[in-house]
């Protein structure tokens, strides 16, 4: 992806941009996060009719690649010029106070999933899932598990990306720092770090067995290879991204990808995947983001890059601006994703799970997410400009121990 | 912050609302269902559908002679609370004797509590003592999927102890995860099930599908999975349902006859 400063946005269209970002934001990687949270929502919840939309189903990669990636284009983009005018350590400051802010948004979420688990499990008792239920069994021993979940290693279901990215955002400092000077080692750096990752089976434990359900060592390679494209990468791969062979291999390679992703769910086409291929390929391992699936991204990126120009006039049609708005406020957004989703579980628990249903409660789920998403820029919009200084807004925040 | 502070005043409402509404709902939603549920206990024959074959058992049952079968089943292979024999596995037993009356079918049990996929795998040989069953029913994942074990050691376990089963000579096949309606907020099912399908495709065993198969039932009225207020009874009547079919399930997967409808007792 090329990065909005490379590309030269027509002046009019950066004063009609200018409201909810600084001039030059990259609008596509705001769309693109925004979807990848409301899939990312949508593949919270239980199977349904708008599961199929997302596209786990139609190849390898699925929509925290998306994210992932993103968050380190942005990261890097955003703190390397804080890193530039600003120097290491404040940068570095700031770096430490987002993971802050993140960490504190992951044991809120925690909260929540507590409460509606203790909930569950107080309230019913069907003897048809008495050995299910054993999976309630930590909260027997609350002294245990709340510390675990504090420390990160208790994660439960859907709770996963926060610590990734958190950890992910803890060795950002060190990687822009090293990005500055040598962009190109850093990222051979990064292969190294995945290459031993998987040669040696490195993790992180997680409670109460097995290990993070993403290896941060093996992730780290796209968080750090966005990092990469947002620091001139993405620039000086622009002649091979518009090459029309690495086009004619990235849809071969989605194509074929999309087939397997077929056989998953129609298994009798299983036949016409041949045997060595089957063993060469599977098990196709997300936790360490296995290769098949890291290279589905890129060649999703890269045909979304050549088909999706920086200066597509749709970018700024009202139809994608929920989608934008909802990239531009991800931290937000997801955790209200995953509130969302476990609010979802609920009453389709609760209610019952007509496909009707379904569909209302995932349209909602995105309507809402791109409301709070409207009222963060609101709010910011606001903000920015109302008062004689904002700044003092924030200044009397913190006198009476708020602020941001 | 800010934003955050937003978001717990946003939030709490919105998860009492929940509350609320599906205590209500709950309230009123149960006994409609209840009166609305049709008697036969049909599975939809995509879900059992395989294409895999049971060679040994198709063998044994031309021959008239013994079926002998090995399920290797955890907690929820049971009903608790309820007297032995009313688990589904028990309850296959009693259909294939009435769909195959010519044939001696014994089936025992060896029940696996919170024992993984891996813990089952290294101890099948004390499992089988030394016994050759014509089939083994290998029910299995839940307590991988409650333990979050890294799915590609669940698929290892369970390549192994495939492979180990196929090695004594019976035909294998795997019974996935059972389908709760509240399950699916606690645990993540769908890596295990995965799982289970690719090693049941890689090894061409059949699998029943008993998550799909109660994901139906729950979706179409059948069974209300989510009450707690059937309590034993309804266990009951899912476990037999979930043995007939299973029944059903490896008579078509052996092909020993040709499909009928199903008897009729109840």
């Amino acid at each position: 992806m090329t990065s909005a400063t490379d590309h030269a946005v027509d002046a009019p269209a950066r004063v009609r941009a200018a409201p909810q970002a600084s001039a030059g934001r990259e609008l596509r990687l705001d769309l693109f996060r925004g979807l990848a949270l409301w899939l990312i929502f949508v593949d919270h919840l239980p199977p349904n009719l708008f599961t199929w939309l997302t596209i786990r189903n139609y190849g390898f990669s699925d929509a925290t690649e998306i994210f992932i990636f993103i968050s380190g284009y942005t990261a890097a983009f955003v703190y390397g010029r804080a890193l530039t005018e600003r120097g290491f350590v404040v940068a570095s400051a700031r770096i430490l106070k987002r993971v802050w802010q993140i960490y504190v948004a992951h044991v809120f979420l925690f909260t929540i999933f507590l409460a509606e688990i203790s909930y569950v499990a107080t309230r019913f008792e069907n003897p048809l899932y008495t050995e299910e239920m054993g999976i309630l069994d930590f909260l027997k021993q609350p002294d245990v598990t709340i510390v675990q979940a504090l420390l990160l290693k208790f994660r439960p279901v859907n709770m996963d990306v926060l610590p990734l990215y958190i950890v992910l955002m803890l060795f950002l400092p060190l990687i822009l720092w090293l990005m500055k000077r040598k962009p190109d080692l850093t990222l051979a750096l990064s292969v190294v770090v995945y290459i031993l990752t998987w040669e040696f089976g490195i993790n992180l434990p997680a409670y109460p067995h097995g290990v993070w359900f993403f290896n941060p060592f093996a992730w780290q390679l796209l968080f750090v290879f966005g990092a990469w494209c947002a620091l001139g990468g993405a620039k000086r791969m622009a002649p091979l991204l518009s090459s029309r062979i690495t086009m004619a291999l990235a849809i071969a390679y989605l194509a074929a990808s999309f087939f397997v992703t077929l056989t998953w769910h129609l298994p009798q086409l299983g036949h016409f995947v041949p045997r060595f291929i089957e063993s060469w390929m599977y098990p196709i391992n997300k936790t360490d983001l296995d290769v098949l699936r890291f290279v589905h991204f890129l060649a999703l990126a890269a045909l979304t890059v050549y088909l999706l120009p920086a200066d597509w006039p749709g970018l700024r049609s009202r139809w994608l601006k929920p989608a934008i708005l909802c990239g531009q406020h991800s931290l937000e957004i997801f955790c209200i994703g995953v509130f969302l989703a476990f609010a979802g579980h609920f009453i389709l628990a609760e209610v019952g799970a007509g496909p009707w249903i379904h569909f209302v409660i995932s349209i909602s789920g995105i309507v809402i997410m791109s409301a709070a998403a409207w009222l963060f820029s609101w709010y910011k919009r606001v903000a920015a400009k109302g008062g004689p200084d904002p700044k003092s807004i924030e200044a009397r925040a913190d006198l009476v121990g708020g602020g941001s | 912050m800010k934003a955050l502070a937003g978001l717990t005043a946003r939030a709490m409402p919105g998860a009492m609302f929940g509350a609320m509404l599906g205590a209500i709902v709950g309230m009123t939603a149960a006994p409609a269902r209840a009166e609305t549920s049709p008697p036969a206990c049909t599975a939809p024959a995509y879900l059992l559908a395989t294409e895999a074959r049971l060679p040994k058992v198709a063998e044994a049952v031309r021959a008239g002679g013994k079926l002998d079968i090995l399920v290797i089943g955890s907690r929820s292979a049971t009903v608790v609370a309820a007297p032995d024999g009313t688990g589904f596995p028990a309850r296959m037993e009693a259909a294939l004797r009435e769909l195959l009356p010519s044939v001696a079918v014994s089936m025992s049990m060896q029940l696996q509590i919170k024992k993984t996929a891996a813990d089952v795998a290294a101890n099948l040989g004390r499992l089988l003592e030394g016994a050759s069953p014509t089939l083994v029913i290998w029910q299995t994942g839940t307590v991988d999927a409650i333990r979050s074990v890294d799915p590609d050691n669940f698929n290892a376990a369970l390549d192994e102890g495939v492979s180990a089963l196929k090695k004594t000579g019976a035909d294998v096949v795997l019974v996935n995860l059972q389908y709760g309606p509240r399950m699916e907020t606690m645990i993540s099912t769908a890596p295990y099930l995965d799982v289970m399908r690719v090693v049941a495709q890689e090894h061409e065993i059949p699998l029943f599908d008993r998550f799909g198969i109660m994901h139906h039932w729950n979706d179409t009225g059948r069974f209300d999975l989510f009450s707690a207020a059937h309590g034993v009874e309804m266990a009951k009547r899912v476990h037999d349902c979930l043995g007939r079919a299973l029944a059903r399930f490896v008579i078509d997967a052996a092909e020993v006859k040709p499909p009928q409808p199903e008897p009729t007792t109840k």
